[in-house]
């Protein structure tokens, strides 16, 4: 891939939010580079990751870690499997440098998760660092802030 | 139709030296009589001093169910006030923290008091002349709980007036907030940011019991702790390459039941206790560089070895906490009915101490007890399985038997073995005294 488009870039962002829906864990995996954070803060406006209480600040080891467990046989909170479903706004292009191949992309989504009779609807939003290595687009950071991360969840099992 | 008020004797019959009736999680008639006689008789914990630094800062909790407002008055002593507006009823504060500055002001009709809780002003006070306002209630203001205790920064409140004092209350089980607030070369700790708010669908006491529950970790938590094991083998990576921070927290789970017999149960009367009396979970985790000089600096190096030497896993302290001294953690247990416990992990920073402390604290409480956290999703998935199975009539009593001897005496300092149910017992023992204590019989 040259430069990506503004298309390239927006739907990189739809097809993330797809494999999630899928359950194409180790697809999506693949999307991220090995120094790469997936983080969702605790506090609304909340700038450090580290020194205060996040709901996940997963590194590659701790986001395969959540995908194996979802395929272990005594994997309890997950029999049975919970399902889950993205609507995406149209992401925003934020910051495109094609010189260094970074793209910032910010996208309003509603997320639906579903267990037996239970089912949860969250507001987020997504802010994705990406990168283009050998012609791929890659995820370096993505952030996801929900709306109410403040509130009291019962389990939200799944990535958004 | 009334089977638990006014009946001692039936909240009796519900524990027995090996086993509880279902009701004590299930009877929602029970938990109203808890949050009436348990949570009132004993000492609740509300909040940490450096949550309200300074005057008029407040901050709104619960005790049990009832709301309370924690605020720092202009004497710089924290007060914990009832969240109730002496005229109506109306919440005075309903954000979590914020600054009231000399007084509290009833939205509704601008009653206002001072941060001590004594009425201030009533607008058109001339209305209530000669209507005998001053033997109301309400001209006190805004009623004060019975009585706070600022224990090394934690601050713990009563709602009855009468009842037993703090020091009795806790006694040697202090020991473990003196080793966490030991551990800051200061001696002081501060609150470090909000805490995990996770909601459970289960009995409050499911969560308490669970907390030196040493059974239960190699089985529920196998999925993550165990897959973390296997993934951290299957690795390519250099011989030798330390294990990172994460994997110091999460793989001693898996570690086998005679690491959990022999790191040891400790219980104290009045229904606290903990695990992890000879070692714990938390005992093998690598140094952080400078800090152990920071605290020789601090005590000397005989009583910063003592310090740093005391590892215990959980404290609880009864009813309703739980702490972690060699990780700065505390998590509340908020009942909110019979089925419905809020529970809240916060963490603290060791003043004075480095930062990689606070951070690996901060990746305890998300990787373990977050709404997110993929060792809570499956402790939850076992309360709420338990909370419906218990509405099975093929059984009406949970066993709390193992390693169960005769002739207990809670009153009475005891270490055992770390798979013991002791504690549960004890939590049970207290749980009957506390709720017996104010009630008074229809005979």
């Amino acid at each position: 891939m040259k430069a990506p488009t503004r298309d390239d870039l927006i739907d990189f962002v739809y097809e993330e939010a797809r494999m999630l829906d899928d359950g194409r864990f180790d697809e999506w995996l693949d999307l991220w580079t090995h120094d790469s954070f997936y983080w969702m803060p605790l506090d609304y406006n909340q700038e450090d990751a580290k020194h205060v209480t996040s709901l996940l600040h997963e590194d590659t080891f701790m986001r395969k870690l959540r995908v194996e467990r979802f395929k272990g046989e005594r994997t309890f909170s997950q029999k049975p499997k919970t399902r889950c479903h993205h609507v995406l706004n149209r992401p925003f292009i934020d910051h495109v440098d094609d010189e260094k191949g970074e793209y910032v992309t910010h996208t309003a989504f509603h997320y639906v998760e579903t267990r037996l009779d239970d089912q949860i609807l969250l507001a987020a939003t997504a802010r994705h660092e990406l990168k283009l290595i050998e012609g791929k687009l890659k995820i370096t950071h993505k952030r996801v802030d929900l709306l109410n991360s403040d509130a009291a969840f019962g389990n939200i099992q799944m990535f958004l | 139709m009334s089977r638990y008020a006014n009946n001692p004797q039936a909240i009796q019959n519900l524990i027995r030296p090996t086993e509880v009736h279902r009701d004590v999680y299930i009877d929602q008639e029970v938990f109203e009589l808890e949050m009436k006689h348990l949570f009132a008789n004993t000492w609740i914990f509300v909040g940490h001093e450096s949550q309200t630094p300074n005057k008029g800062d407040y901050f709104t909790t619960e005790i049990g169910t009832k709301p309370v407002i924690m605020v720092r008055h202009s004497d710089n002593e924290i007060y914990v006030l009832h969240n109730r507006c002496p005229h109506k009823g109306t919440k005075i504060a309903i954000d979590r923290t914020g600054n009231t500055g000399k007084f509290f002001r009833c939205p509704y009709h601008a009653w206002s008091f001072k941060t001590n809780g004594c009425l201030l002003a009533i607008p058109l006070r001339k209305g209530y002349k000669d209507t005998g306002l001053e033997e109301s209630e309400s001209v006190h203001g805004m009623a004060p709980v019975g009585a706070v205790k600022n224990y090394r920064g934690f601050i713990f409140a009563r709602l009855n007036k009468e009842g037993p004092d703090f020091e009795s209350f806790f006694g040697e089980s202090l020991s473990s907030f003196d080793n966490m607030v030991d551990r800051s070369p200061e001696g002081r700790l501060e609150v470090a940011g909000p805490p995990l708010r996770y909601m459970h669908r289960c009995n409050w006491k499911m969560l308490v019991e669970n907390q030196t529950d040493t059974c239960h970790p190699m089985v529920a938590h196998e999925s993550s702790a165990g897959t973390a094991i296997d993934l951290w083998e299957k690795m390519d990576k250099p011989e030798g390459t330390q294990k990172p921070m994460a994997m110091e927290v999460i793989a001693p789970f898996m570690s086998p039941y005679e690491f959990f017999e022999n790191m040891g149960i400790r219980t104290w009367p009045n229904g606290h206790g903990h695990t992890g009396v000879h070692h714990s979970i938390h005992s093998d985790y690598s140094a952080i560089p400078g800090y152990f000089e920071q605290m020789v600096e601090a005590y000397g190096e005989e009583r910063a070895k003592a310090i740093l030497g005391e590892n215990r896993h959980n404290t609880v302290y009864f009813p309703n906490i739980m702490i972690k001294g060699p990780i700065q953690q505390l998590r509340l247990f908020t009942p909110i009915a019979a089925d419905r416990t809020l529970v809240e992990s916060y963490i603290y920073r060791l003043v004075g101490a480095p930062d990689m402390l606070l951070e690996r604290t901060a990746m305890y409480n998300r990787m373990i007890n977050a709404p997110t956290s993929m060792v809570g999703h499956d402790d939850l998935e076992m309360y709420e399985r338990a909370q419906e199975g218990l509405h099975s009539d093929g059984l009406e009593w949970v066993n709390v038997q193992r390693l169960y001897q005769e002739g207990e005496n809670f009153d009475e300092i005891a270490v055992e073995n770390g798979t013991t149910e002791r504690q549960m017992r004890n939590q049970f023992h207290a749980w009957e005294k506390y709720m017996t204590l104010t009630m008074e019989g229809d005979a």
